[in-house]
């Protein structure tokens, strides 16, 4: 007799082999794709368009065509940018992090997290780049050789910090994502018939051969990426979070931010990665590679995020009283009943509230309410940081100066158009890139060892 | 034989050898190397490759490409002579006379180029010295007003002068005439009247002003016998009445009075003294909200308060009492009238009394209180009068009757609009088209042009030459600045009224040459400094003013005439060729026309008793209409001023519109809107008043008497040619009334309905009150406790809690080393007792540094660009302390706080950038667009501006503003913005650079003012002296509340200022270190200040903590 250990539900089911993995991933490349697919790039290709118009309008007059004012100089388009930067979290935390820490379910969901955080960061870059006054000189955020020879960027800003941290954050991740694309298009490369394709992804795939010194090196990047990355993870949202927390404005000079950030960024990340995967899934029919178990993961993931940026508001809200500035007690008070103090119940209830519910099993294994407070927790989170943003500049230190704010409809189509814009690229990538890290896949996958032993246990039975 | 002559080239052609006859069929003498350049069929061999060909292609292709784009040309044309005094990139500066027949100012022009583009106060000439109103600012706009007519109009079409001059004269022979203007203070004028009368004897000029003063003249005729306005000087006066009148605005001669009111208000504590101000009004006027004590009180009252404190007067100097109703309401100002008396009483002498109702009876009684009192000669002056406000309603009442009879065959208006203005009883607009021949002396096609059969485009005041006599011994002069805009070649071009008038009575000169020669016969003989007239003339100019001793009256005749018919001139006899027989005619005659005008009359006994029955006849209602004039737009003649349009109203700070003010009570008890915000807009009601029905907004406001409502007169014109003002608001003239044969600002017969209808209103400040935040943004102390109390009491330091324990004045903690600051380092001072919240230094910053006007629907966006604003806080009733004691929830205490008292103390602060030098907008920018100056100011670089708007987030007082779109060249914004019409461009700065869309900008401490100041001093080789250099807003301020120096200079009046014990910095907790300071308000009140509640709170809180340490 021999002892073994209890048996885990493997991360891969339905008694994949090999060559079953590739032929699963490969279906929507090689196969004609499903009429969700279409009926969703459409719409949201439809919402790109709206917000590029949106885009043009606002270059053509004027970010005047924004509900910003002189008081509230910053509303929508920051919202917008910090909720995607937030968003675009969690693709390098599980492809990175997780990589350290060799958590192996992250194989599943590593490649489209990450293209998740590429989309993301585009939006982002689109509101952080636009939302200037005269965008056509964003390249002087720079530093820049140029006619006056020492007129260098202001470095004390953390505005600038924001644009260098914002663009490493986005060529680290596009690397690491594109490397480890290589083999998969290589596979891709080996199956695929019609010439066009063929060519394409053998430009793609760099001229992967899969001979052991390919994979040993792409071993090496992947680990020496990920360590870059890694620390990045928690740079990027907290230098996003100096630009409030340096300022001199109730509510925003808080030396709380940069953790609560990077939670909150996690936490929204993994919001969003659940909504796409469990849209992924769905439509490419890959139950037996993203598994419940992914998802409750996943879900305990924003648990324990959630918690955090949970904590996080009611340390604000003691600190503010405990500090006995008049201010930052002001500042808080109004958030949670001025004029516009149903934003901040919205972001308490989607943000605080709402993933608690994750502590009942049952919850955080259905499906159905897991797609419905991932979608849930973004709402909540993009409310979090209308309330930073619009809701304290509505009331600063001068009583004269306070004011209320409306967005107008350029805003909103702004805002629609990024999201269409993530969802058109997120639904392309699904389409014609791998979405699921196959090479890496493979390796988890016990095929041998499991179908002997459920072989031997169906020959036992039949006994 | 000519033709038998031959020429040779040269001998081969001579010799004409066969060499030469077949050179001769080539076209070149030397072969040319066409093979070698253009190659054979061989290539290879060829000197001139395919290469080639493509270089010459291209080079020639690129360089016609090049050529077709040309730049554009702009063309500068230099002087062919160069006029001496003007030097390109420097501005020169003319004195002159602003008077419209409503504001009168003694100025100076700022003219660049030839162009007058800013007004400054002018301190050697006039009555106002260097006060300016916010009109007066903007006045300069109105020369480049593309709505001014470029020529005459005839019959509604463009004409010629000569029509009109034609269609004039044959109209003017024989039949009856009637001159209608508002009052004409310049004697040069009224003797042009004169001039005109006698050539056309059926003339009679009527005197109307929109917003009459009549009740004032006629209590005056009552009093002394003398049918003028007094003059007043609240400087003098140490206790001040004031009944319903906006003296510190536009009553009578506001910036005059702001100047004197001002210097009993400045207080320090080597001079602990100020006036006391007690207030009556119904609505909440820029004087009431500047008064210690303010008392609401219904219109109908104002006759009853003024016979009330007559009788308490009048039992307490042992006077006769009169017999009167005086019956009020407001208990608390029946209580305030006997202390009011009895200060009076005890300040015989030394104090004032004024009313601003144009009523004869109050007015009258008010002249019997100042005379118990003992004021005349001291404090208000009939024999020194000023000379405005000479309107005469019942005169004007018959001849709007004698126009609907048809007795008038020509009426000509001269500075009014009496088709808007007049109040809709009197119906003139239908009796003034049964006038055959109206001819109207308009700038632009208003209201009563637009009805006229002839309009005769008047120069604007920037272009005319002129006289004006506001005060008795005192003459300004108004000289041209530029040449007419509208002239011959291009226009038909507009002609000076004055020209007009003497073409039209027959006499051969010109207006300048009849006023010179007025001058020297009247006005120079009057004088004992000058021998000659041009060297007097010369200085008068360049003065802008003489005071004169001889004259009290000056005579208004027709001048005597040469033989040509040219009016003579005594003085310039020799300069002119003039006979000395004609200079001795004209030298004596005003002499006996001077004596005749002080002939002593026996002074009227005025019957105070009729007074007193008059003042309180009107009988109450429950809803009573006050209309008012708002401090900006004034009587609505600059109503199509956008910068005018722009500027918030003082108290309730909405631009661009009119409504109905109504106490916040009212408004409750009606469920109409009572909080405004942004995104909340106001209810409509439709107001009927004396039967007539607009419909109108409705605007809660604090202080507003309950049982009233106030709405602004100078909107709604209907003028489609006056873009920005056609339609705006709602017109309230016809709302006054004639009440004992004055027109009245009151009515009470009134109601109001509620409609569904919203009003999005475009106020620049939602938020009323202070909110508790006293201490660290806007202290004001008592009197009382400014006098008996330490600094420590009422200006404490804020502290913070240092390392290593215990507390330190936030002043002396710093995290870094100052930077040293070792030539200029400028400053400011704001004294916040002398603010009274005008706007003129608004208006002033607007035209000084080319802000641009946004309209109605940015400001409603909060996106005013105003470098400097006015903020206005009320006072509430809730407060910290009183929070506790009633113990109160934080979040309750601060919503009751948001609400302001129903009749509230009222706070102005100028809030402009306060260059920090910890500012936190510089170091957040992340391109450097601002940075700080060595001299200690805080700059933009608008090159550098990329638009992040990061530093206005992190500007704790907001005052930095965005150009959101490109409000010079967006067409959303071409009726509003005065930069982009040809014309309305000429008023900008050229010092200024025009923002364009995208970058930030904000106050800059007139840099370019700063810079001139320096270069000035540089020439001379001299330190820049103080006070040589003022901000535009400083220069503007009638009444010093801003003062703008250097702080390393030890002796600058900015340096005294910061030294002073009511000096205090905004938000100093916050550690920005502002450079501009402000200075304590003190009221002249007994009671404690709600801020020393809020202090003493902290202090018996540390008390508590003692105590506890001590049980423990």
């Amino acid at each position: 007799m021999h002892a073994e250990s209890e048996i885990r539900i493997p991360l891969i089911i339905g008694d994949k082999s090999y060559r079953q993995i590739t032929d699963d991933i490969i279906a929507p490349i090689e196969g004609k794709a499903a009429r969700g697919w279409y009926t969703l790039t459409t719409i949201f290709s439809l919402c790109f368009l709206w917000g590029i118009c949106c885009l043009c309008y606002t270059i053509g007059t004027g970010i005047g065509s924004w509900g910003s004012s002189n008081n509230v100089d910053w509303a929508w388009d920051i919202t917008n940018f910090v909720w995607w930067i937030g968003i675009g979290h969690a693709g390098t935390l599980i492809s990175a992090v997780l990589l350290l820490f060799r958590q192996k379910w992250r194989m599943a969901i590593n490649r489209s997290a990450e293209a998740m955080t590429i989309f993301a960061v585009m939006c982002a870059a689109i509101f952080v780049l636009l939302h200037t006054g005269r965008p056509w000189l964003d390249y002087m955020l720079f530093p820049l050789p140029n006619q006056f020879g020492s007129l260098w960027p202001n470095f004390n800003s953390p505005l600038l910090w924001d644009v260098f941290a914002v663009s490493t954050y986005f060529t680290v991740s596009l690397v690491f994502w594109y490397i480890g694309l290589i083999p998969d298009f290589g596979m891709i490369r080996d199956r695929v018939i019609k010439p066009w394709q063929k060519k394409m992804y053998s430009v793609l795939s760099f001229g992967w051969g899969g001979s052991a010194r390919h994979w040993s090196r792409f071993e090496e990047v992947s680990l020496v990426l990920a360590g870059l990355s890694t620390p990045l993870v928690f740079s990027v949202h907290s230098i996003v979070s100096f630009d409030f927390a340096t300022s001199i404005v109730p509510g925003w000079h808080t030396t709380i931010f940069p953790p609560y950030f990077v939670a909150g960024a996690v936490f929204s990340g993994f919001a969003m990665v659940l909504t796409l995967m469990l849209v992924v899934r769905k439509i490419y029919k890959l139950e037996h590679y993203l598994t419940v178990k992914h998802i409750e993961y996943m879900n305990i993931v924003i648990i324990v995020t959630g918690s955090i940026v949970g904590v996080a508001y009611l340390t604000e809200l003691f600190v503010a009283w405990y500090s006995g500035v008049e201010w930052e007690q002001y500042a808080f008070l109004n958030r949670a009943t001025g004029p516009l103090a149903w934003s901040y119940w919205i972001m308490m209830g989607c943000n605080v509230v709402s993933p608690q519910l994750f502590w009942f099993k049952k919850i955080r294994t259905s499906i159905i309410a897991t797609f419905i407070l991932s979608i849930v927790v973004n709402i909540g989170m993009w409310f979090e940081r209308f309330v930073i943003i619009v809701t304290t500049l509505c009331r600063t230190y001068l009583p004269s100066t306070w004011s209320t704010y409306t967005p107008s409809f350029i805003d909103v189509g702004i805002f629609v158009g990024t999201i269409g814009m993530f969802g058109t690229f997120f639904l392309l990538f699904s389409r014609y890139f791998p979405v699921i890290a196959q090479a890496e896949l493979k390796t988890i996958l016990k095929a041998s060892g499991e179908s002997q032993k459920k072989a031997a246990a169906l020959a036992n039975a039949h006994h | 034989m000519s033709m038998s002559k031959k020429y040779w080239k040269g001998l081969p052609e001579l010799h004409n050898s066969p060499e030469f006859q077949a050179q001769q069929k080539n076209e070149f003498a030397e072969s040319l190397p066409m093979d070698e350049f253009l190659g054979g069929n061989d290539a290879e061999t060829s000197g001139t490759s395919r290469r080639d060909f493509l270089k010459v292609m291209g080079f020639s292709t690129a360089a016609v490409a090049l050529a077709a784009c040309e730049a554009p040309v702009m063309r500068s044309i230099p002087y062919v002579v160069k006029p001496e005094e003007v030097t390109p990139g420097v501005a020169n500066f003319y004195a002159t006379t602003f008077y419209d027949g409503h504001d009168y100012a003694s100025i100076l022009v700022k003219t660049r180029e030839g162009r007058p583009i800013k007004i400054e106060g002018n301190d050697l000439g006039g009555i106002t010295h260097s006060g300016t109103n916010a009109r007066v600012q903007a006045s300069v706009l109105g020369l480049y007003d593309g709505a001014r007519l470029r020529g005459p109009y005839v019959k509604g079409a463009e004409s010629t002068w000569k029509t009109a001059d034609d269609m004039a004269g044959a109209a003017l022979n024989g039949g009856t005439i009637r001159i209608l203007s508002s009052t004409i203070i310049s004697p040069s004028t009224k003797a042009v009247i004169a001039e005109f009368t006698a050539k056309h004897p059926n003339t009679k000029h009527v005197t109307y002003d929109a917003i009459s003063y009549n009740a004032l003249t006629k209590a005056n005729k009552n009093t002394f016998g003398k049918s003028v306005v007094s003059s007043y000087d609240f400087g003098k006066a140490k206790i001040v009445v004031g009944i319903a009148c906006d003296f510190l605005g536009n009553w009578i001669s506001g910036e005059e009075f702001s100047k004197q009111y001002a210097k009993n208000r400045k207080v320090s504590k080597e001079n602990p003294e100020m006036s006391q101000h007690f207030h009556f009004e119904s609505n909440m006027s820029l004087t009431g909200a500047n008064a210690d004590y303010r008392y609401m009180v219904k219109p109908s009252e104002l006759g009853k308060v003024t016979t009330a404190l007559f009788n308490e007067i009048a039992g307490a100097t042992s006077n006769s009492k009169v017999s009167g109703e005086t019956k009020i309401e407001n208990a608390t100002a029946v209580a305030a009238i006997k202390k009011v008396a009895a200060k009076l009483v005890d300040n015989k002498g030394k104090s004032l009394v004024v009313s601003g109702v144009n009523d004869e009876g109050i007015q009258t009684l008010i002249n019997g209180i100042n005379k118990m009192l003992d004021n005349y000669g001291k404090t208000v002056d009939v024999e020194k009068h000023l000379n405005f406000k000479q309107s005469d309603d019942k005169e004007f009442a018959e001849l709007v009757a004698d126009m609907a009879s048809g007795k008038v065959n020509v009426l000509m208006t001269y500075n009014c609009n009496p088709v808007y203005t007049a109040p809709a009883s009197l119906k003139f607009a239908e009796a003034y088209k049964k006038v055959a021949t109206r001819i109207s002396f308009s700038q632009v096609m208003d209201e009563t042009s637009a009805e006229a059969t002839i309009v005769c485009p008047d120069h604007h005041y920037l272009e005319s030459w002129g006289d004006a006599n506001p005060k008795v011994g005192m003459f300004t002069l108004q000289q041209a600045t530029i040449n007419p805009i509208f002239a011959q070649p291009r226009h038909e071009g507009s002609r000076q009224f004055q020209d007009t008038l003497l073409k039209w009575s027959g006499i051969k000169s010109d207006y300048l040459t009849y006023l010179q020669g007025y001058w020297n016969n009247h006005v120079f003989p009057s004088q004992g400094k000058f021998l000659d007239f041009p060297t007097f003339w010369a200085h008068a100019l360049h003065d802008g003013a003489v005071k004169v001793s001889v004259y009290k009256d000056i005579p208004v005749t027709p001048m005597a005439k040469d033989s040509l018919g040219k009016p003579v001139m005594a003085g310039v006899a020799s300069a002119m060729n003039e006979t000395s027989d004609s200079m001795k005619v004209v030298a004596e005659e005003p002499k006996g026309k001077m004596m005749a005008g002080v002939a002593a009359e026996p002074l009227p006994t005025p019957d105070f008793n009729k007074a007193a029955s008059m003042a309180t006849s009107i009988k109450g209602s429950s809803l009573e209409l006050f209309v008012y004039e708002k401090v900006g737009l004034g009587n609505g003649l600059y109503s199509n001023n956008p910068w005018l349009m722009e500027l918030p109203d003082p108290i309730s700070k909405v631009t661009w519109d009119n409504y109905v003010t109504m106490s916040p009570i009212d408004v409750k008890a009606m469920g109409l809107h009572e909080m405004l915000r942004q995104d909340i807009d106001g209810s409509i009601v439709d107001l009927t008043v004396n039967g007539i029905t607009i419909k109108v907004p409705v605007y809660p406001q604090p202080g507003q008497a309950p049982g009233t409502i106030g709405l602004a007169l100078g909107y709604g014109r209907n003028a489609e040619s006056l873009k920005v003002a056609n339609g705006v608001g709602v017109n309230a003239f016809p709302f006054q009334g004639m009440i004992n044969d004055t027109i009245q600002p009151i009515a009470t017969s009134v109601s109001i309905a509620k409609t569904a209808e919203k009003h999005m209103f475009a106020a620049t400040q939602i938020q009323h009150t202070i909110m508790g935040r006293e201490e660290f943004l806007l202290r004001e102390v008592s009197l009382k406790e400014f006098k008996e109390k330490d600094k420590e009491y009422w200006n404490p330091a804020v502290e913070m809690a240092v390392h290593g324990g215990g507390k330190k004045a936030v002043s002396e903690v710093d995290l870094w080393a100052a930077h040293p600051r070792p030539g200029h380092k400028w400053g400011m001072s704001i004294d916040m007792n002398l603010c009274f919240g005008c706007g003129a230094c608004v208006v002033a910053c607007t035209s000084e540094n080319n802000v641009a006007v946004v309209g109605k629907l940015e400001v409603s966006r909060v996106r005013d660009m105003h470098w400097l604003r006015i903020d206005r806080y009320y006072s509430s009733d809730m407060n910290k302390r009183k929070g506790a004691e009633e113990d109160l929830g934080t979040k309750e205490m601060y919503i009751e706080m948001e609400n302001p008292s129903a009749n509230p103390q009222v706070t102005f602060q100028p809030m402009m950038c306060q260059h920090c030098n910890h500012a936190p907008c510089e170091t957040v920018c992340p391109v450097l667009a601002t940075s700080h100056s060595t001299e200690g100011l805080n700059m933009m670089t608008y090159n550098r501006c990329i638009g992040t708007r990061y530093c206005a987030n992190n500007c704790p007082f907001k005052v930095r503003r965005f150009n959101w779109f490109n409000y010079n060249e967006n067409t959303n914004f071409a009726d509003v913005n005065p930069a982009q019409q040809e014309l309305g461009r000429m008023v900008l700065n050229p010092d200024v650079v025009v923002r364009s869309r995208g970058v930030m900008e904000k106050c800059s401490m007139c840099q370019q003012k700063l810079q001139a100041g320096k270069l000035e001093a540089k020439k001379a080789g001299m330190p820049i002296k103080d006070g040589a250099i003022k901000t535009a807003c400083q220069a503007a301020c009638s009444t010093d509340a801003i003062i703008f120096g250097d702080l390393n200079d030890t002796e600058s009046e900015v340096t005294k200022h910061r030294n002073d014990e009511r000096t205090y910095f905004l938000l100093e907790d916050v550690g920005i270190k502002p450079t501009t300071s402000y200075k304590v308000k003190v009221r002249n009140q007994d009671e404690q200040i709600i801020f020393h509640e809020a202090v003493t709170k902290h202090e018996g809180k540390k008390e508590e903590a003692h105590t506890e340490e001590k049980h423990s």
